[in-house]
């Protein structure tokens, strides 16, 4: 059964130095607070994964927090470039990135792989294309009933993933609607879970289309509202695109990135 | 002759995009220049053309052009969102999707797209966001539009990095790779339109541009561009064109 805790003791219980955590979130519900937390926590040599780097990975490399990025679109969405993940492959600022790199599709299959208990799933992809060369968790496989070459990709099992949801009730059963991405494929897939969410209410009542986590799915649920921003919440806050536009400046160089977090995050 | 109203070499290429989609085609919309063409074909001759989104929202009909492929209006607007891992493989794998529209940082005469580094993959100059949706939506989807700025820098004789397959290294290699999509019917840039010859599946100019000169188009191109022998001149854009695509406004806070 899901744990509710804070955001702080959560981190602090469920992570350790040269992890793999998966943060994910697809546009909508963006776990920004919990990646605050670590960044505060000063963790380290950490593998980060998620398949639209954003932001949060932007503030987690630049702090120095993570030594290896799984990732599938590492930009800011409609604006540009992410600089902070940018400045890490380009001049290994502040350290080297090692990177593994994959479509949408392909890290989407290695976490419902994670999370079907199997050690790879099958696609149509890659083929042709440069990743197939340059990540070793893409492999040929025939299939056994065709003989149609067809791809595999490595499971992913995170050691812990983080997610933000709107809601949770008491015993941890978690709701969450809109835009819900991969991540429940991430959450079963990950060893260990967090969810953060807007609030913790009395009943979760239905909303449409939404996807609703047990509890027992769940290791720790923590109550962070707003913790998304600025990213968003359906139903709670909209996506700030100004500041999506802003970070372009503030992450371009260094120092300015550097006072920003130390006003902001530290 | 009618007045042509002046229009900048942008607007020609999205207009000269959107005028390719039509009511009822499926469309699996990159963000960017396909986001801001898709959206104008809606408000002017394709307003029930279905928008399919790398978030999950099909069917999205927002009124502002998102800045995102996940901005919560094209959620509130879906007519149903979908996980992650069902866009891509119950939607866009089996072939569902009728037109992948796509943009790219680079393309060669194959119409293969770069959109992952310029320089080494490993020591690269510049670090581009990468892959995302484009590679299966470029194998997979029954034909592909691709939209992108020309200059000598983005149309380039050898890719460093293939993240899309286009008609790889010429024809029958989509075959033999297994992609199931015809593949890139069309490339539409700020100086012209260009299909593949369907032979040698390379790349050819079929339209230009109004105010355009088949040298500018030389130049801007890295390898030794064919021309049709009937070369047409686009289109120029309507006043109603125009005016649809000045009153897209981004979705700012």
């Amino acid at each position: 059964m899901a744990e509710i805790v804070s955001l702080q003791e959560a981190i602090a219980s469920l992570l350790r130095n040269g992890d793999t955590v998966a943060l994910e979130g697809f546009t909508h519900l963006i776990p920004m607070s919990a990646g605050h937390e670590i960044i505060r926590q000063k963790f380290k040599e950490l593998t980060v994964v998620r398949l639209t780097p954003d932001l949060i990975s932007d503030q987690l490399i630049g702090a120095g927090c993570v030594s290896k990025l799984v990732f599938s679109w590492g930009g800011n969405p409609g604006v540009g470039s992410l600089h902070r993940f940018r400045d890490a492959i380009e001049h290994g600022w502040p350290g080297p990135l090692e990177i593994d790199e994959h479509s949408h599709a392909g890290l989407t299959n290695r976490y419902v792989a994670g999370a079907s208990g199997l050690p790879f799933a099958v696609m149509r992809g890659y083929r042709g294309t440069g990743l197939d060369e340059v990540s070793s968790t893409v492999a040929p496989i025939i299939c056994p009933f065709t003989g149609e070459e067809l791809r595999a990709v490595a499971a992913i099992n995170p050691d812990l993933t983080v997610i933000h949801a709107q809601r949770a009730d008491h015993k941890g059963n978690v709701q969450l609607w809109g835009i819900t991405g991969v991540q429940k494929e991430a959450v079963l897939a990950g060893r260990k879970s967090l969810v953060t969410v807007e609030e913790i209410v009395e009943k979760l009542d239905p909303r449409p289309g939404d996807v609703i986590l047990p509890s027992w799915l769940v290791s720790a649920v923590a109550l962070s509202p707003g913790g998304s921003r600025p990213s968003y919440a359906a139903g709670y806050y909209q996506r700030d695109n100004d500041f999506y536009i802003a970070w372009d400046e503030i992450s371009r160089d260094r120092d300015t990135f550097l006072s920003w977090m130390k006003d902001n995050v530290l | 002759m009618e007045m042509i109203e002046p229009f900048t070499s942008d607007e020609m290429m999205s207009i000269a995009a959107a005028r390719q989609l039509s009511n009822n085609q499926v469309c699996f919309i990159g963000i960017g220049l396909p986001s801001k063409a898709a959206n104008l074909a809606r408000r002017l001759h394709a307003p029930d053309l279905i928008m399919i989104y790398e978030s999950g929202t099909l069917g999205a009909k927002p009124t502002q052009l998102p800045l995102s492929i996940g901005d919560g209006e094209l959620a509130e607007t879906a007519d149903t969102i979908v996980s992650v891992p069902e866009i891509f493989n119950y939607l866009l794998q089996p072939g569902r999707i009728d037109v992948g529209f796509l943009g790219a940082a680079q393309i060669d005469k194959f119409a293969n797209l770069n959109s992952t580094v310029i320089g080494d993959y490993y020591k690269p100059s510049v670090r581009l966001p990468g892959a995302g949706g484009a590679p299966e939506i470029a194998s997979s989807s029954k034909r592909v539009v691709v939209m992108l700025r020309q200059s000598a820098k983005s149309f380039v004789d050898k890719l460093p990095f293939i993240t899309s397959v286009g008609f790889g290294a010429g024809p029958g290699d989509r075959e033999k790779l297994g992609l199931r999509g015809a593949g890139p019917v069309m490339v539409i840039t700020d100086l012209g339109i260009f299909e593949p010859d369907p032979a040698s599946k390379e790349l050819v100019l079929t339209h230009i541009h109004p105010n355009i000169a088949v040298e500018n188009v030389i130049e801007s191109t890295g390898w030794n561009i064919k021309i049709a022998n009937q070369l047409m001149v686009t289109d120029p854009p309507t006043e109603k064109e125009l005016e649809a695509i000045r009153s897209l406004v981004s979705a700012r806070k």
